[in-house]
């Protein structure tokens, strides 16, 4: 009995992939040292970490072709982390408020 | 009873299939991998909390190195381009690829653990501890513990390698492989999220 497993992307997509992160990796590096994106650089990074976090579990974890319930289980308890992360920050940076009357 | 121990022989090899017809094993590896989300969730944050309340120095802007941190990406990166490359030879029973891949893959994750083993040592030698200021306190504890992840990767890697070698890994434990494949990529999306939270965004 051999161990099955699900649908997977060709080799040919996995490179595209490859190439897609290494070109945002490239991206992320650039404007960290463009003096002009300073401004916008916290969401402009945020975002393009964002896009190589979903190409990375979407095609080399697969869950854009494994089973649905996978989703469930890894987006479940991340979106969890996610709302612990903004949750500590706002109860931290509040409490900081308060108490610094700022 | 000895129905009942071939049983479970056979079901410790292959596994059960769930009534969804999903694998336990891959199943229990994704909940696993669930918690993981929580574990470094929370030191995201804690690094978060206390980014810039140092009294004292050396500060993230100082001692950080984005040009050497940014290969130990690209590097973690292509690690992950590896390990699906060995699953996808396994796969469709090219042995010889398998193996080649699965070593780049573990050799990869090498490279970054001596990147980062030089890191902290040269961080050591500017003065930042683990007990320097909050900024060495939390930066060590969250990378220390993505490398340690990383380590426990490598380790797995070689041992799947040795069997490959060995002739005791084929495209009947490609599950395996799938699952060790999943371990190495989430290791590889935290990095993603380190490497722009702690480094990009001083």
């Amino acid at each position: 009995m051999s161990e099955q497993t699900g649908a997977h992307a060709t080799t040919g997509t996995y490179l595209r992939i490859a190439a897609i992160l290494v070109m945002i990796t490239l991206i992320e590096v650039g404007v960290f040292y463009v003096p002009a994106f300073q401004g916008v650089l916290v969401p402009v990074l945020l975002v393009l970490s964002a896009v190589k976090f979903t190409l990375v579990v979407m095609f080399y974890m697969h869950l854009k072709f494994d089973n649905r319930f996978f989703t469930f289980l890894f987006g479940g308890p991340l979106l969890l982390g996610l709302v612990v992360v903004v949750s500590l920050l706002l109860i931290f940076y509040g409490a900081v408020r308060l108490r610094t009357g700022m | 009873m000895a129905y009942n121990t071939d049983t479970h022989a056979v079901a410790a090899a292959h596994g059960h299939a769930t009534f969804m017809g999903i694998d336990n094993r891959k199943m229990a590896f994704w909940a696993f991998i669930g918690s993981e989300c929580l574990l470094f969730g929370s030191l995201i944050a804690t690094y978060l909390v206390y980014k810039g309340r140092s009294l004292v120095g050396p500060y993230p802007h100082e001692i950080l190195n984005i040009p050497f941190t940014s290969f130990s990406t690209f590097d973690l990166l292509m690690s992950s381009l590896a390990m699906v490359l060995a699953l996808a030879a396994i796969q469709r029973g090219d042995m010889k690829q398998g193996k080649l891949w699965l070593f780049v893959t573990a050799l990869l994750g090498l490279i970054f653990l001596g990147g980062q083993f030089w890191e902290f040592s040269h961080f050591v030698h500017e003065g930042l501890g683990l007990t320097t200021n909050l900024f060495g306190s939390t930066f060590y504890v969250l990378t220390g513990t993505h490398g340690a992840h990383v380590t426990i990767g490598v380790i797995w890697l070689l041992t799947l390698w040795i069997q490959a070698l060995r002739g005791k890994l084929g495209p009947q434990n490609a599950l395996t492989v799938e699952i060790t494949g999943l371990y190495w990529h989430f290791v590889d999306v935290v990095w993603i999220v380190i490497f722009t939270v702690v480094y990009l965004i001083q």
